[in-house]
């Protein structure tokens, strides 16, 4: 994976570039230390680093207004961050380039239960928002697997889904206003608490732009009321085609239950011997959850059991107590980690019709065999966001550049069943040079111009989402 | 003026070319049903020809269909696997006197969504996929047929709600939804506005999923009428009802009516048609409907999504926008016989860096200005 080389003129200018950012800034919201910068030379595709020029980490929308148009002034690219949690290396830095971090921006600034929103600094955490309104028994709907971790920022700019999106949506579902900085420091409103901005949907391009085209600094999101209940039923298949038509016949039958999440046997041993969750011994496992009253959900569940039947499943258990709904979800939330302690791996993200499941599994392994590599799957079914973790051995010379073409492999297949690359981890660096499998080049000049007007100059986090080669010559410019 | 009904995208294509060297502009045209906002076009380009469906999936809750496709064609083709579009779009005929045919394409352009929204979002939320001809003649793709996609930036959304000034809309992807099993509405009668909306946001703040949360002052006949929606299997919806009117006891007594009750009229403002005066749809915050209603009195409103979408009747002289100036919110007029639109508008004016972005994406979008010229702002309102 090939990043330009910095620009020797703004790796000259450091100290002039910090002292004017040290002039708007307190003094802990401006890192130079070359030892401090390598907290930052990675998100959490490790596999690529390098420490930025300089670090910012603004605590209010005036801040990130005026270090951006300082770095406009200067011609310094910006990489924004939220938490680093991703996994397309989409808050990698260029050596000359300036991390802004949201992390300071963390204030919940309004919660309206009345109309169903709160108001908070992109910096906060998403199950922290989650955190803010529980108490009123409310929730925020979009769960990706790091909600720990993750910033709304970055949630914002991969338009982040989860497990329950198969009801509640994706982020930009549920997002209904913005403040956002653009590059030359211009602050912009859009949206708010009102269901629909007028004008173009320029809240729907910027979900999902990967910090290309601003930076958010608050954001109005949807809060909902908790169900009544909520459970889980474990589903073990002895085929992982007979577990994705499953899935499909669920979906067909009208019931929608709130996430259809997807194991097989190498995740679910690895999640097994990580949390304990109780996980069946199977080839395949899915967890299946249907929310409301005590009713509602025995009459929901009744129809899918009734269809799961039909697949002879091996193994079908409903959860019995709150305390093993939690921790059958603690085992699928923890997928990742629990691999990460046994194998370094690639976890890929593409998307693809739910109909297409059992073909794309096979062929997964079968592309996996060539490769002679382990592919471990994990995913949310539902919506067809699959996640195969290619394992490999991060010391072993040439494994990790084996592992990236098994990858593109199995992201071009995807594409080619009528999916694409990346369904909620968002394109990064990691996918950037597949985008021509996707679109064709009038498709990527049609996104290119949407930066054009944001971003004229291209300066926010350049280098990441569209391959190299197409847009050079605007970097250059 | 000529009026093109190209049936292919290749002939979208090569007439966008052609107006785009000739300079002419064209009015791109679905079924001509709600027609919001002037076009000072040379010529017409309807999209009729390009109909039919590119894929459906029901296991997969998938439907791919061409722009000028019949929306009823499609109503029915899901309906036949017991599914829907999630988003309840609005017919204008009623409104508008329009005897054309709503299509997928002109839905889009305009983001219709109704009642529903307020639950499963608008039409922008169900689209997963589009193409369309950029004003340059060049065939643009984005998005495809999955639900989570994240691959580039998202010009799916950009298209909805454009009203046909960014490109010509030639096929769109759509999530669809099962078709609920039983639908009940829990009436109230006699309520005033803030009552009403008290109601309503009781009502969506419980956990009962309600799907629809409407207000109609002046009623269906019988006095003022607040109506909230429960869909799904029948015994939930049973169980939902019984709570739900134990939740709303103190706003009066509560009827629970069975079937696709007066949703219909809701969504298309249907109090409103065949009588005189502007039609306006006012997007607000919902707890700011009743300062709203207020402001517009004595105009007549009708309030959906729970009170954060209000459509008014006003007289054509009436200048809603800066009468509730002081509302957080944005008016489009959506019908007006009389000078309303001519005078104010009917996009509701940006603030000056949205505006700028706006006008930026058209240029790059159209930079000869072909598509639709004078929709959507790009001509100036004449002074009251």
């Amino acid at each position: 994976m090939r990043m330009p080389d910095p620009d020797i003129a703004i790796l000259d200018r450091k100290a002039e570039i910090v002292t004017r950012l040290q002039a708007v800034l307190p003094d802990e919201a401006v890192v130079s230390d070359p030892l401090e910068l390598t907290a930052y030379e990675c998100d959490a595709l490790t596999a690529y680093r390098c420490p930025p020029l300089a670090v910012v980490l603004p605590a209010t929308t005036e801040e990130v207004s005026a270090i951006l148009a300082i770095c406009s002034e200067l011609g310094v690219p910006v990489v924004p961050r939220g938490s680093g949690t991703s996994l397309a290396g989409g808050a990698l830095p260029t050596a000359d380039s300036v991390i802004l971090g949201v992390a300071r921006l963390n204030a919940v600034l309004e919660e309206d239960y009345e109309n169903r929103v709160i108001r908070v600094q992109s910096g906060r955490t998403n199950l922290s928002v989650t955190g803010a309104v529980e108490h009123e028994d409310f929730f925020y709907a979009p769960d990706p697997s790091s909600q720990l971790a993750c910033a709304i920022a970055g949630n914002i700019a991969m338009n982040s889904g989860g497990a329950h999106c198969l009801k509640y949506g994706v982020t930009t579902n549920n997002l209904l206003g913005v403040t956002m900085v653009l590059m030359d420091g211009t602050v912009v409103e859009i949206g708010g608490a009102h269901l629909d901005a007028p004008g173009y949907d320029i809240l729907g391009i910027i979900c999902g732009s990967e910090g290309q085209l601003g930076v958010v600094t608050e954001a109005t999101l949807r809060i909902l009321k908790k169900p009544e209940g909520a459970r889980p039923v474990l589903m073990g298949f002895d085929s992982s085609e007979v577990a994705g038509a499953c899935v499909a016949d669920i979906i067909k039958a009208g019931v929608l239950p709130v996430a259809i999440e997807f194991m097989d046997r190498p995740c679910i041993r690895a999640c097994e011997d990580f949390v304990h969750a109780g996980y069946p011994d199977v080839e395949a496992l899915l967890i299946v959850e249907v929310e409301g009253s005590e009713g509602e959900i025995a009459e929901q569940l009744e129809k899918i059991v009734a269809i799961a039947r039909r697949h002879d499943p091996v193994e079908l258990r409903e959860s019995k107590s709150a305390e093993e709904s939690a921790l059958i979800w603690k085992g699928r939330k923890s997928a990742f980690g629990a691999m990460g302690q046994i194998n370094d791996y690639i976890c890929l993200d593409g998307t693809i019709p739910i109909n297409e499941l059992p073909l794309v599994l096979r062929r997964t392994g079968e592309l996996a065999d060539q490769y002679g590599l382990k592919v471990a799957n994990v995913f949310h079914a539902g919506d067809g966001n699959m996640h195969p973790l290619i394992l490999y051995d991060a010391n072993a010379p040439g494994e990790l550049e084996k592992a990236e073409a098994l990858g593109a492999d199995i992201l071009t297949l995807c594409v080619e069943v009528g999916g694409c690359l990346t369904g909620e981890h968002g394109v990064g660096v990691e996918k950037r040079d597949l985008m021509n499998v996707q679109y064709a080049p009038a498709d990527l000049e049609a996104q290119l111009r949407v930066k054009d007007v944001f971003d004229p100059r291209w300066l926010l986090n350049p280098s990441k989402v569209f391959p190299l080669a197409s847009t050079e010559a605007r970097r250059a410019a | 003026m000529t009026a093109f009904n190209p049936s292919t995208e290749d002939e979208v294509a090569a007439l966008v070319r052609d107006a785009a060297a000739s300079g002419r502009g064209l009015e791109i045209r679905g079924g001509g049903t709600r027609g919001i906002g002037a076009v000072e076009a040379d010529d017409v380009m309807g999209t009729g020809g390009l109909t039919g469906v590119t894929l459906y999936e029901p296991g997969a809750l998938t439907l791919v269909v061409r722009a000028g496709t019949p929306l009823g064609e499609i109503e029915a083709v899901l309906a036949a696997e017991n599914q829907q579009l999630p988003f309840e779009p609005w017919d204008g005929r009623a409104l508008t006197g329009s005897n054309g045919t709503p299509t997928i394409g002109g839905m889009v352009a305009v983001n219709a969504s109704g009642p529903r929204r307020i639950q499963a979002g608008a039409c922008r939320d169900s689209m997963i996929g589009v193409r369309f001809v950029d004003g340059t003649g060049a065939v643009v793709k984005n998005g495809g047929r999955v639900m989570k996609n994240v691959t580039g930036l998202d010009l799916v959304k950009l298209m909805a709600g454009s009203h046909g000034t960014l490109g010509v809309l030639t096929e769109v992807g759509f999530k669809v939804l099962p078709r609920p099993e039983t639908t009940a509405t829990i009436a109230l009668d006699g309520l005033d506005a803030p009552d009403a909306v008290a109601a309503m946001t009781a009502a969506m703040t419980t956990p009962y999923d309600v799907t629809g949360a409407a207000h109609a002052p002046a009623g269906l006949g019988e006095g003022p009428v607040t109506m909230l929606r429960l869909e799904g299997f029948e015994g939930s919806v049973a169980h939902r009802s019984r709570e739900l009117v134990r939740a709303l006891g103190r706003f009066g007594a509560a009827r629970v009516v069975e079937g696709p009750g007066d949703w219909a009229w809701v969504r298309d403002a249907a109090g409103f048609a065949g009588r005189e005066g502007a039609v306006w749809r006012v997007s607000v915050k919902p707890t700011d409907g009743v300062r709203l209603a207020e402001a517009l009195a004595p105009a007549e409103v009708i309030f959906d999504w729970s009170g954060g979408l209000i459509w008014a009747l006003t007289p054509e002289d009436f200048d809603l926008r800066a009468a509730v100036a002081d509302i957080p919110g944005h008016a489009t007029l959506v019908r007006s016989v009389g000078d309303a639109q001519t005078r104010f508008g009917a996009f509701n004016p940006e603030p000056a860096p949205l505006a700028a972005i706006a006008a930026g994406l058209r240029v790059k979008f159209d930079p000869s200005g072909i598509l639709n010229p004078g929709r959507m702002g790009a001509r100036a309102a004449v002074p009251a």
